[in-house]
């Protein structure tokens, strides 16, 4: 086994964007996603890379859909509002079919909102929070351990797939220090990216990135092209982890920070009896539909825990399709919520009162 | 923290300036009711852990020079950035006395390779205009730690000391961690406790 370290969560995204063969980062500072800038602003000069803090988030954005467009693995970070900034951008780049890594270190909002954490990015992330029909793959880690083998899967599926990726954090994960190592990080894929601008040699026509189609018979088929693998990537790119839920009464669904809250109340729960099973989505668009769809067979009830004002739980109430009720339980504005208001909200669902 | 905390065990009268303009989340200020009911005053920028990312160093901060009969400890950002913080009271420092003590922690990323330890040492003592008077072994791994990981940080620790011309204070970690340590090994022994719990730890 290699040899381990204390890192932040920021941290480790950018020292496994590195050893992803990310060569290429730009940026902007805001908390509580900073200390991924200063990594890479400190390491990238060492091993002949770029950082580049731009004058703004929507400047930074652009930088990536400069820099993907000529093949290269870029990244750029940022928090809540900077997402919204970069928004437009992010809209261009997948509409221009190209592959690069936004990472979204989500701090309380609307707004200016303030840096303590959430995850009220939600429908943000996996809606689009820019025009269009397009979709980010968007991951979301709850360890750092896991932010590393996220990270490296986050390159490989925007190269084999042309499309961006979304790494959704929220502050804890980003500041919180966990031991680490890079043992088993993914190798980068080996994909040719015939499509680059890259200089012709005069040996080839120009390859030319674009998302203005002056036809709406030419953007159709664009768009049509584009779900289709948007199709392929959700019959293929599902990741959740899920135990105890063959013969649970209540189903709890929760990502990231959340995830690790409601799994400490779940362990209490168990030992005190109460049947109820764990559903932990890591890939937030693809949605794991599926397992959700067969628990629903047999659970008796479900309830979404976030760190925000209901936003994931929409997806579980699509994916149980009535049948069975599905609770919602949250704090919002930097408030994280605590293992007892938990346990306390499911012994109300096990009690038979609702709040649905 | 545990450094203010053992003070005021010994019946020193203690006051703790949270200075860390660097981090946002697991700071000084989120034990204050710990710190101020063992009677340690806290001193914390006035937006500490409030929503607002606002870093200003507060003016109290000056009165801890005023006050001979407390000994203060200021908890400063860990690395130079966070250090510039120090810098202002320069003089004070210089007119009343200080020990400051670079805290290693080997595990952390980029303290592993060749130098890179003392030219962080050196930047700290040029952001903060001050000088490093000891060196403090706390090489950790978090809940993984063990008397292994804090020994592997020996060598880089007693190699910076030497660089720096100071001696090794101290060696840091959890009681059962610094229980393991041969009685050879140089420097006291600062037990730590983990006061910051995880959102998840109940």
């Amino acid at each position: 086994m290699g040899e381990k370290v204390l890192m932040k969560g920021n941290e480790a995204i950018a020292e496994a964007a590195i050893r992803s063969g990310c060569r290429h980062f730009f940026g902007y500072p805001i908390t509580p996603q900073t200390e991924l800038s200063a990594y890479m602003a400190k390491k990238m000069p060492k091993i002949g890379g770029v950082f580049l803090q731009a004058e703004s988030e929507v400047s930074a954005i652009n930088m990536v859909y400069g820099a993907a467009g000529a093949g290269a693995r870029a990244m750029t970070s940022s928090s809540s509002p900077g997402i919204s900034l970069k928004s437009e951008g992010i809209s261009y780049i997948a509409a221009a079919d190209l592959p690069c890594v936004i990472v979204d270190i989500v701090r309380g909002g609307p707004g200016l909102g303030g840096i303590q954490p959430a995850q009220s990015d939600y429908f943000q992330a996996t809606r689009g929070g820019g025009h269009g029909d397009y979709h980010l793959v968007v991951v979301a880690p709850n360890s750092v351990q896991e932010i590393v083998q996220l990270t490296a899967d986050a390159f490989n599926l925007a190269d084999t797939y042309r499309v961006p990726v979304m790494i959704l954090g929220d502050g804890t994960l980003g500041q919180m220090m966990e031991p680490v190592d890079f043992d088993d990080i993914p190798q980068p894929i080996k994909k040719e990216k015939d499509w680059a601008t890259t200089g012709t040699g005069l040996k080839r026509e120009h390859n030319i990135i674009n998302s203005l189609y002056l036809s709406p018979e030419e953007l159709e088929s664009k768009v049509l092209a584009r779900e289709k693998v948007y199709d392929a990537i959700k019959e293929k790119e599902v990741r959740y982890e899920a135990h105890d839920i063959e013969d649970a009464d209540i189903i709890a669904v929760s990502y990231g920070t959340t995830s690790r809250i409601v799994e400490s109340a779940v362990r209490t729960l168990r030992a005190e009896g109460y049947k109820v099973g764990v559903i932990r989505p890591i890939t937030l668009w693809p949605f794991p539909v599926e397992v959700i769809r067969q628990a629903a067979e047999t659970a008796k009830a479900f309830i979404s825990v976030e760190m925000s004002m209901g936003q994931m739980v929409e997806d579980v109430k699509l994916a149980v399709n009535g049948k069975a009720p599905v609770y919602f339980y949250g704090r919002t504005g930097g408030i994280i919520p605590t293992p007892d208001e938990v346990i306390a909200q499911i012994k109300n669902i096990a009690g038979g009162s609702s709040n649905d | 923290m545990n450094t203010a905390m053992h003070l005021a065990e010994q019946g020193k009268k203690v006051t703790m300036v949270d200075l860390d303009i660097v981090n946002p989340y697991f700071r000084t200020n989120d034990a204050r009711s710990i710190l101020e009911q063992r009677g340690i005053r806290v001193i914390a920028p006035e937006f500490a852990n409030s929503n607002l990312d606002m870093p200003a160093v507060p003016q109290e901060v000056a009165s801890v020079f005023c006050d001979r009969e407390t000994t203060a400890v200021f908890d400063v950002g860990g690395d130079e950035d966070g250090a510039f913080a120090l810098g202002q009271y320069k003089r004070f420092f210089d007119e009343e006395g200080y020990g400051m003590y670079m805290v290693v922690n080997a595990k952390r990323p980029m303290m592993a390779e060749d130098g890179a330890l003392f030219a962080m040492a050196r930047m700290i003592e040029a952001a903060s205009r001050l000088k490093f008077t000891g060196v403090i072994n706390n090489t950790n791994l978090g809940k993984l730690s063990d008397t292994q990981t804090l020994c592997s940080g020996m060598e880089q620790a007693k190699k910076l000391a030497q660089e720096l011309g100071v001696p090794i204070a101290a060696q840091s970690g959890l009681p059962e961690v610094l229980a393991g340590l041969p009685q050879e090994v140089e420097g006291r022994r600062l037990p730590m406790r983990i006061y910051i719990k995880m959102p998840w730890e109940i």
